[in-house]
This record gives structure tokens, sequence and C-alpha cells, in this order.
């Protein structure tokens, strides 16, 4: 590198910076980690910090020595005058203004302040903003110094104090009143008076209005005045660094100095809580984290039980409500025990708390723990530029988040998530409107969406959920070709249905995958379809357009209904076409009651068709969990309708089989009879608004496709059951004429809509069956009140 | 909308109740502790079977003439009573029924935090547990109309 002047203040910024970055008191090499996040917060395109490192040669030596270091800020300061980045540049460069690093973690390196004095101004602040490294005895001792850089940093501590230091303050609130710091009127820094952390304070809470930001914790950094704190800095162990970790740590030293005193008792565990944003946990603190997690639980995948993680915390002394606060807000998943990411959560609140920062009354983003790998993944590609960061060892731990900075960019997706899980649970309110059975297909969306959270939450991992989309992708290779693009549409249109019905089918595998598969094609539907829960398995699918596609053949758009229509229509008209039309009536199903026969490829369709039904039905009330029941019944009840109708129409088919279903559709239609006709209006109008019964039978198209579908195609016959609902089904659907292409289509969409409303009906059925019991349940009750009232009548 | 929802323990102590401020609370906690032996009556019919068998959403406890009593019991006997209003005619039972169930993941969210003791009190008061419940609780009242 070529030799390299600085002028004094820039040399003695720079030392400091160089000491804020050697955590390691190695007086040579700072570490990578701290000097990446150096380089963020300066604000600079991740492209110029790259271009930086390479200048200074950092790249090429692996490592950042003091030179490098050096080098690397005056780029900074050229980079941030504008100048272009050349090597030359480090010398020839006259009155380049430090480089200004923004106080929060990524700001810190924004605000540099123009002047060194300025940036005192900030130093001050910043030992005015933070107070949380408490425990660490580094803090104390910048303190110390801090009392004599104290003048100028105290018109800089406003800014970034502003949301660190100041007890005045809850942490929340800052990122704003952090930024306000950042720049304070750089005239006035150096004569402040070094009043101590008193007026600090005060000027914090003015500076927050004015200042233009949090940055200036950083620039309150790199001032000389800081230099001292630095010396002492660097000397206190690592744990200090923490503090410094934010540039303002330097300035919080000090004023943390005045605080810390009182705090070094509190003990490590409180290491400086960087508060850039002001919750973001700093490499040495997560780090710290890490090993205490560690001597709890030598697992870092694993959990701390509560027990133990109560022990650990009440050994900070807080008081046991805010712990139990702590750990409302800590414990994501609430489920008593916390991960790693939870726990350092945790303890970064309890280090906020006993620094005086008041406890948020919800998680702060930097805090909340990495749910899903889905957030990792969109976090590493959020950080193209920390390539260098994430190599440093504070990265080591969770292995859920590549990198604590991350979490901040994980944000957009927690908040995606959160948003699932909020629309979740207003959908789920919603949800009673679907008892109308009018709005059968309203809440396909929202039900698909719901889905979406659903299973994410309880997926640990997104790549379980990938592969069990590759999963179902590969059994959709396994039915027959042509089918696979009629099938997903028929799917699609079941999993409209499905959708709505929220659990798919209720099946509680497939709602995963579903979940998965939502977004994942057709296919994916398909291969449920080919597993027999295409209703499950192709929900998702629908649920994306609430009406499915348009399935490409008209003749099978709807349920078995509809498919009665052409079947019959077709059959007066065409065989050929009547005969597609009616396979795709999936043959009666079984009740929900009857055992659901898996088999996916029965060899007489009917009976795959039954099987199918009765697995949908009961896949239905597997999943309770989310399920508004209200959706059920409405789905149910179409489904009811559509399977009786279906049933109706493969009867002639499979006679065993039927005969089977028969009783058990005939049951249902005893069951849901009153509904069903209410439903089967519903569901009319509401298949047709579909466009294609999404109730058609997924399996069984397939199912057919594997034989030969025109062997199916006799079972349109059946009508002995709900002729009149299948007749008022068929006439709202719009029967198309089928050529002897789109017959394969239609007879798979059909069949795929029966199976959508046997799942519907299955889960009208289910409704049904608990409104009954309530009913009773309610008549006991009044029949033992009833008896009460009689005064002695049986005596 | 729940005029009044309340907690009460396996020993028929109350963990927390909290009625609308609307109405004399006395009146409501007295519905309350009144309901209790209904509570303990359906427990007992019901608990001729073994206890996983027995439901635990227990339906309408008593109805008065401006106030309707529902009842709901965890298997570790702990007791939800919920106060609704009569003229409240469109809550249906599911409607309740999903709010038990609420009210019951709520208390069970409560229950995993290893700082809050069995038997004490939900405080809401503080920045603590029964803070969350709390809210949730209030979103019942204020929302289920």
């Amino acid at each position: 590198m070529e030799g390299l002047t600085l002028s004094d203040a820039e040399q003695k910024y720079y030392s400091d910076l160089f000491s804020y970055c050697d955590i390691e008191s190695t007086k040579k090499v700072v570490v990578n980690g701290r000097v990446l996040e150096l380089f963020r917060a300066a604000q600079l395109p991740n492209d110029v910090v790259l271009q930086i490192m390479e200048l200074c040669g950092a790249t090429r030596l692996g490592y950042f020595g003091r030179s490098q270091f050096y080098i690397a800020l005056k780029l900074v300061a050229v980079a941030q005058s504008g100048f272009p980045l050349r090597v030359e540049s480090i010398n020839t460069v006259k009155d380049l203004p430090l480089p200004r690093f923004v106080a929060s973690k990524n700001e810190q390196e924004s605000r540099h302040a123009a002047s060194y004095s300025s940036d005192s101004e900030n130093q001050g602040s910043y030992s005015g903003v933070i107070p949380p490294p408490p425990g660490r005895g580094q803090v104390k001792k910048g303190s110390v110094t801090h009392d004599t850089v104290q003048p100028r940093t105290s018109a800089d501590a406003q800014e970034p104090a502003s949301p660190v230091v100041s007890p005045q303050q809850s942490p929340p609130t800052s990122p704003h009143t952090w930024r306000k710091h950042s720049r304070h009127p750089s005239g006035g820094n150096s004569e402040r008076p070094l009043a101590g952390s008193g007026p600090f304070w005060s000027p914090f809470g003015e500076a927050q209005s004015g200042s233009a930001g949090g940055d200036a914790v950083w620039s309150g950094h790199s001032p000389p005045p800081p230099q001292e704190n630095w010396v002492s800095f660097a000397d206190t162990p690592p744990t200090s660094t923490l503090l410094t970790m934010h540039p303002a740590s330097v300035q919080d030293q000090t004023t943390v100095r005045t605080v810390a005193s009182a705090t070094t008792a509190i003990e490590i565990r409180r290491q400086s809580s960087s508060y850039d944003d002001p919750w973001k946990i700093t490499d040495e603190q997560r780090q710290y984290y890490v090993n205490q997690f560690k001597t709890i639980q030598p697992d870092l995948n694993g959990f701390i039980p509560g027990s133990a993680a109560k022990e650990f915390f009440t050994k900070s002394k807080l008081p046991i409500l805010e712990l139990s606060h702590i750990w409302e807000l800590s414990d994501f998943d609430k489920d008593g025990a916390l991960t790693l990411d939870e726990f350092c959560a945790a303890f970064h609140l309890v280090v906020a708390r006993k620094n005086g920062y008041d406890l948020p009354e919800k998680l702060p983003e930097s805090l909340m723990p990495k749910l899903i790998d889905l957030e990792d993944s969109a976090d590493v590609g959020d950080q193209p530029g920390e390539v260098g960061y994430s190599g440093s060892p504070a990265e080591a731990p969770p292995s859920k988040s590549p990198s604590m900075p991350s979490l901040n960019q994980t944000w957009p997706e927690l908040n995606q998530s959160s948003e699932q899980w909020e629309t979740f649970s207003e959908r789920s309110s919603s949800s009673q409107t679907l008892t109308q059975f009018d709005s059968n297909i309203a809440p396909a969306d929202p039900d698909t969406a719901i889905v979406h959270p659903v299973p994410i939450r309880m997926t640990p991992s997104k790549i379980h959920m990938q592969e069990m989309e590759l999963k179902r992708t590969g059994s959709d290779h396994t039915n027959p070709t042509s089918p696979l693009l009629v099938k997903p549409s028929d799917l699609s249109e079941e999993n409209k249905i499905n959708s709505s019905v929220k659990f798919a089918s209720g099946n509680t595998v497939d709602g995963y995958s579903s979940s998965d598969s939502f977004t994942s094609d057709p296919e994916q539907i398909g291969s449920n379809v080919t597993r027999q829960r295409s209703h499950s398995g192709t929900s998702p699918d629908t649920a994306a357009p609430p009406p499915p596609p348009p399935r490409p053949q008209p003749s099978h758009s709807r349920s078995s209904s509809l498919d009665m229509n052409r079947t019959f229509a077709v059959t007066t008209g065409q065989q050929q076409t009547g005969v597609v039309a009616h396979p795709p009536a999936v043959p009666p199903r079984p009740q929900p009651s009857q055992a659901p026969g898996p088999t996916v490829h029965r060899p007489v369709d009917a009976d795959g068709l039954m099987t199918h039904t009765s697995t949908s039905p009961q896949q239905i009330p597997e999943q309770p969990n989310f399920a508004d029941f209200s959706q059920f019944e409405v789905f149910a009840a179409s489904n009811v309708n559509e399977e009786q109708d279906d049933e109706a129409e493969k009867h002639p088919e499979v006679l065993p089989v039927e005969k089977a279903s028969d009783p058990a559709s005939s049951l249902r239609v005893a069951k849901t009879d009153s509904k069903t006709e209410e439903k089967t209006a519903a569901t009319a109008p509401a298949n047709v608004s579909k466009g294609t019964t999404p109730l058609a039978p997924p399996p069984k198209p397939v199912r057919r496709r594997l034989k030969s579908e025109d062997e199916l195609r006799p079972e349109v016959d059946e009508h002995t059951q709900k002729t009149g609902v299948l007749a008022a089904v068929l006439a709202s659907q719009p029967s198309i004429p089928r050529s002897v292409g789109k017959d394969k289509k239609a007879i798979q969409a059909s069949i795929r809509r029966n199976k959508e409303t046997n799942t519907v009906l299955a889960r009208l059925n289910s409704e049904l069956q608990q409104q009954l019991k309530d009913v009773l349940e309610e008549r006991i009750s009044l029949e033992v009140q009833l008896e009460q009232l009689r005064p002695f009548s049986h005596l | 909308m729940a005029v009044c929802v309340a907690v009460i323990a396996k020993e028929n102590y109350p963990l927390y109740i909290r009625s609308t401020p609307t109405e004399n609370e006395l009146k409501f906690h007295y519905m309350v502790h009144t309901s209790l032996d209904v509570v303990d009556e359906k427990i007992s019919a019901m608990g001729k079977a073994l206890v996983d068998q027995r439901e635990l959403y227990l339906g309408l406890l008593y109805p008065t003439e401006d106030y309707k009593v529902y009842g709901y019991v965890t298997n570790s006997k702990v007791k939800f009573v919920m106060v609704v209003d009569s003229s409240n005619t469109a809550l249906r039972d599911n409607e309740i029924r999903s709010m038990f169930r609420k009210l019951h993941n709520s208390y069970t969210d409560v229950m995993c935090n290893p700082f809050y003791n069995p038997g004490d009190r939900i405080q809401s008061r503080f920045v603590s547990l029964g803070r969350a419940f709390d809210n949730m609780v209030t979103s019942m009242m204020i929302q289920v109309c």
C-alpha cells in the first residue's frame, strides 16, 4: 500500500476506529466482522465497500492490518465525499472529511462527523447514549476517559444517545431518535462542558429532535477525544468492546462509566447492548449470548427449558414481573423453551432493561428469532456484501440465522409472515361468514393465504417443505402423461374449493405440503391427487386463484353434478362425450365414516373414487386446527352436494363399490338433506362461479387415466341419489359439449370436481354432526335445569 | 360480546376476572361465583367417564334474564366462565366455542412462561405475564359483538 499521510485528526480518528474494531486487542489486526460492520455503517453501497477493501489490500491479505484499516477508512472518506475510489486519492485528496459512520449498526459510518469536533460531540452523546453495557468493565473505563472527552462528545452525545442512552427514552423508540442525533451542530460540540453524563442526557433529548439521526453515535466515536476511551476501551476485555461496537459506545462508555459503575456488578451478562437500532445485537454481544447459551445447553440447535431459563435470568436480579414480560416477548413460538435466537433476544432484553431501557411492548424486529428457513434464505440473499462479515466468528452461532444483521433484513420476511399470520386471524374471524353458503368461493383466497402461514409456522424448515413438494411433484410424474395437464386444472379447481375449506381436505400432511404446493405448480396438486389426497394437495393451488382456471374441458368444469349434465346431454348426443362426462363423475364416495381407502389407483374407478371420497372427507376432519368450521360447513355442504351428485353419477359403474358408498352417501344425504339443498344451491352458484367445479374429485381423474378412462364412463349414469340435486347442480353448471380430445380432461376435471364435492360434503357432514352434538348438549342442560326448577316433582 | 370473563383455578378461587366496567362488577362476580356450582355439576355428570372423554366446552351453564353464562373447563380443572349479554342473539355456540378456545390458548401461553407460578393471579397491570392474556380478553370483549 502506498504511504498514507494522515492529518492529526485523521490519525486520531482512525486509531480510535481501529481500536474500536480491534476487539481482540491485538493492536494489529482488526476483526473482519467489526470492520465490515463499520463499513456498512458508512452507508456506502456494498460494491464500494468491496472496492475499498480491495484497494486497501485487506482482500489480498485476508485481514485488516492497521495500515489497511487506515487506508480503508481514508477510502471511505473519499467515497463519502463523492470522489472516485482510487488508490492515489488517498493522499491526493485534500481536506477530506473524516469518514462518517452511522451510529446505528448500519448507519454508524454514514454519520461521520465532518470534523473531529463534531465527532467528539457525538462521542459525548455516545457516552450518554449507550448506557447499556453496564456490565462491561470496559464501559466503565470508557466512562472515565469519557469525562475528559465529554466536553466534546456531549454535543454529539445527543444523537445516538437518545435511543440508547437515556433511560429516559425507551429503546424501542429509537431508530428515529437515534438518527436525530446523527449530527449535531458541530459548532458547539467541542465547547460542551464536561458536565458529565447529566448534561448529556438533556441534550440528548434536544438533539433528538434536531439531529440528523442516530448516526452521530458513530461519529462521536471517531473523534479524538474518544481516543483515550479507545485506549482504555481497547484494553478492556472484549466484552466491553461490545459496547464500543457502536461507535457511540465510545461515548457511551464514558457515560456508561458513570452509570456503569453501578452496573458493574451486573456482570458480563449485561454486555453492552448495542442498540443500533436500538435493539440490534452486536457481534460481541451475540457471541457472548451464545456462549452463555452453551453453558446451559451445549447444543446450539436445542432448546433451553423454561425452568433453566428462569433460573438463569433470575440471576439478573430483575423483578419477576419484568422477567416474565421479557419471556413473553422472547418466547416467540410460545413453547415454554428458548431456542438460541429466543435466548439471545431475551438476554438482550435483560441487558437493555438493566441498562435502564424500558421494555418494549412487542419484540423489536432485530430480536425476532429466525423462525423459518425461508427467512434465512432470504437473508442470505440480502447480504451479498456481508460475506466477509458472515465469516466473522461472531456469526458462528445459530444455524438458523446466517448472521445477526440479517435479522434486520429478515424483517421484511418476518413482516410478511406476520402479515400472513395476521391475515390468517382476520380470515378466521371472517370465516364465520362462510356459513352462509354463499361465499364458498370467497374464502378461497383467504383460506389460501391462511394456508401459507399455517404451514410455514409449523414446518420448521423450508427445506423440508421443499422436499415435500418435490415428493409431490414426483408423484405427479407417476401419473399418466396427459392427465397432468388436465389434472392440474381439475386439481386446481378442487384446490380452490379445498383451499376455501382451508385444510384442503384435512390432509394434515398434505396441508403442509399443500402449503408448499400452493406456491408450486398444479403438478404437485396432481401428485396429491395420485395420492388420493387430491383435495388437500390441490387446495393450495386452487387457493391462489379463487376460481380455478377454466378447465380445459368445459364439460368437466364442474363437479359431478355438472358432469351429470354433460353426461346426460352427451350421452344423448354422443356416446363418447357422454362417456367422458361420466367418468369425471366420481363414483359415490364412501362416506366419511367409511374407511378411507388409500388405494390411489384402484382398478375400478368407482372404487377409487369412493376411496377418494372417503379419504377426502376424513381428511377434512383431520385438520381441525385452523379450521374454520364454518368454512368447512360451507365447503362440506358444497362437497356433500357434490359428492352426492358424484356418487349418484358414479353409481352405475361400480355397483359393489357404489353400494357401499351409496348407503353412505344416502346417509349423508339424509343428514345433510336440508343443508344439502341449501348447499346445493349455494354450491351450485359457487360452482358456477368458479367456472369449473372444483369439487370434481381430483384423484379420480388420475386414476382413470391410468386405466383407460373410457371404462369409467359408464358411471355417469347413476343418478339415483341425488338426482334432484344433481339436476340442480348440473343445471347450474354450464354444459359444454366436449370433443373427444377433451374428454380426458373433462373426465379428470369432473373427477376432481367430484372429489371436491365429496370433500365439501364430508365437511358439511362433520359440521352438522357437531352442531347436532351441540344441540343435544344444550338440550341436556336445559333438561337439567328444568328438573332443577321443578320443585320436588319427582319425589 | 362477553361482558365478563373469569378464570377460576382448580380450587375454585379466581385467577383472573374481568368485566366490562359499565356494569356493576359485583353482580358479575356473583354470577360467576354461583355458576361454579353448575360447572361442578356438569363436571360430575360428565365425569363418570374418563377425563379425556369429557369435553372441555360445557356450553350454556344457565341463562338469566339479561345474561347467559357459558362455561369451559380444562383438563386440569381450571375453569373459564364467560358471561354474555342475552341481547346478543347473534352469538352462536360456535362463536362461544372459539372464544373459549382463544381463552384457553392464551391461558396456555401464560402457563408456558416459566416465571408464572401456577396458582398466581394472572396480572396484567405489570409489564409481565397476563399482558397478552389481558389483551386477548379485551379484544374478546370489545369485538365479539
